[in-house]
């Protein structure tokens, strides 16, 4: 299977000759496999988000290519416009973006420049609006006038409408409070399991990278330090530690007990995994 | 393309201008700016295209940084120079058309395009050597004597202050609103100047309301410190008069008489 997005020994300088110059990312080769779930972590400045900027063509790479589907996004200005409408990005506080009289004009202002017939772009707008759970009433109501979280909602169904193959989203859920938080995260859920599309979701909470995801990328400073499933990821809590990264609390808790000498496998990383391994390590204990 | 704006952008450092007392610097560049409009001459103005390089040099500011301030303004800078080729009155050197070239046409022209990058590169390097905040300090400082006539000086330079403060984080933000109406297909380097003024629509909408929230938050911040103005307050870094201002300062009234002098004689 061809992967949908590769990209081949990426690198990106910012302010490139000043004395501002700084190496945001540096030789990144990575394929992504269509129909997965990638998390992507890493602390503030570690370069995600320029990586994911590139995905879609917004920053163009200082060397390397990004390939869309086996092709190279900057093979011309028409094709990197077009592999916006495919891969849609979803940016952190994308609520600021906000700018039509109504919601419903403002989740059609993707599929509108897509050059779409009318009613190919109100069907969009309905489909994106029921996948993030707003209600019809809300769509004549101005968007500068709603709550955060629906604001939120809003921007999230503006890319949507698009239908891109490969949504990627910028920490979906900083600021929302947790009830937020799950509704957006099993959104993005949904729409990922009914259309079959790649997601990228970049994320600070090691707790839902652990749950959602099918891979784990981490970035660290310019380079990718770890990739792989959650539990491969995970076996390295130590090493995340100490590049200050946070791991899910069921891991930290694990190396804790293992510290004290309780026996317990590799790679737990979720409250299940953990009830059950410290179950069997005191049943264990118990029978000696 | 927005990040070319370098207007107010200042380059930390530790030359001797970045040491100058910010009244200083002021002071100096409206006599360099005086001296600059003085100027007439052959002489004089190697005269300030020397000082001005020597500037550049103590200031420890790259060339090309200062010649990267030019671009917004190099469209009034062509103008200039072609208005001036072709409208002096004078011995003729070529005939295009309608238009005639002159001999002091050429001189004029190359003298008003030195003028403007000149007086440009020189005032940039002021604001390239000041912190904002020592720059409104120090302007502040020298009004102050106009507050007898009650001109609100403090105001006024806390709104240059803020105004300044504010660049960066506006620019920033509008890079940001830019790429994320990009990723939904928002164009706008194509098409005709209609419809680039309206796909500036999208842009501008979001701009204008975190602007608003910004300066509301900003206000509630201020209050909520018991801001009241200017009456009685103190500031953090005091502004030190040192000797090597002075020094400074009266190498500047030399370079200006000297102008003046040279002008008297034509040179």
């Amino acid at each position: 299977m061809t992967p949908i997005i590769r990209a081949e020994a990426l690198q990106h300088t910012y302010s490139a000759g000043t004395p501002f110059e700084k190496v945001a990312i540096d030789q990144i080769n990575l394929d992504i496999e269509p129909g997965q779930l990638v998390g992507i972590i890493g602390h503030t400045g570690s370069g995600k988000s320029t990586f994911i900027q590139h995905l879609n063509g917004l920053l163009k790479p200082t060397s390397g290519t990004v390939y869309f589907d086996g092709e190279d996004i900057h093979r011309s200005k028409e094709a990197t416009r077009d592999v916006r409408f495919s891969v849609g990005l979803v940016f952190q506080y994308p609520e600021y973006q906000l700018f039509e009289e109504t919601v419903y004009k403002d989740i059609a202002f993707g599929p509108k420049n897509m050059k779409l017939s009318e009613k190919e772009v109100d069907e969009r707008v309905k489909e994106a609006a029921h996948f993030v759970g707003l209600s019809d009433d809300l769509m004549e109501c101005s968007p500068l006038e709603l709550s955060g979280g629906q604001k939120r909602r809003i921007a999230i169904a503006g890319v949507i409408a698009m239908r891109p193959k490969v949504l990627i989203l910028d920490e979906p859920t900083a600021g929302l409070d947790p009830a937020g938080c799950r509704d957006i995260l099993q959104n993005i859920l949904d729409y990922k399991r009914e259309t079959e599309s790649t997601v990228l979701l970049v994320t600070h909470s090691m707790d839902d990278a652990a749950r959602l995801a099918d891979r784990l990328i981490v970035f660290h400073s310019g380079h990718i330090a770890f990739d792989g499933t959650p539990p491969e990821v995970f076996s390295h809590t130590l090493e995340l530690l100490e590049i200050g990264l946070d791991v899910p609390q069921a891991a930290r808790i694990a190396e804790a007990l293992r510290e004290r000498g309780v026996k317990l496998p590799e790679s737990i990383y979720t409250a299940d995994q953990l009830r059950d391994a410290v179950l069997d390590a005191w049943k264990g204990a118990g029978a000696c | 393309m927005l990040k070319d704006i370098t207007l107010g952008q200042f380059f930390p450092g530790d030359s001797i201008t970045h040491r100058l007392d910010a009244r200083c610097k002021l002071i100096i560049v409206v006599l360099y700016i005086a001296a600059l409009f003085t100027a007439n001459g052959y002489i004089s103005y190697a005269l300030v295209i020397a000082v001005t390089a020597l500037m550049i040099a103590v200031s420890h500011i790259p060339l090309k940084s200062l010649v990267r301030g030019l671009k917004p303004v190099m469209v009034i800078i062509i103008i200039t120079a072609i208005l001036n080729l072709f409208f002096t009155t004078g011995t003729p050197l070529v005939k295009l058309g309608p238009l005639t070239l002159t001999k002091e046409g050429v001189v004029r022209a190359v003298f008003m395009v030195l003028r403007i990058t000149l007086l440009i590169m020189g005032t940039f390097l002021l604001t390239y050597t000041t912190s904002p905040m020592a720059l409104t300090d120090g302007m502040e400082q020298l009004f102050n004597p106009l507050k007898k006539i009650k001109v609100p000086v403090h105001e006024m330079s806390m709104m240059m202050s803020m105004a300044l403060r504010f660049i960066p984080t506006l620019i920033e933000e509008t890079d940001k609103i830019m790429s994320a109406q990009k990723a939904r297909g928002a164009d706008f380097e194509t098409g005709n100047i209609f419809q680039r003024a309206k796909a500036l629509l999208p842009l501008l909408v979001p701009l204008f309301v975190s602007a608003f929230r910004r300066a509301d938050e900003l206000a509630t911040a201020m209050e909520s410190r018991c801001y009241h103005g200017g009456e009685g307050r103190t500031r953090m870094k005091q502004l030190v008069w040192a000797a090597r201002d002075t020094i400074a300062l009266l190498l500047f009234v030399v370079f200006l008489a000297a102008v003046i002098a040279l002008r008297h004689f034509g040179l």
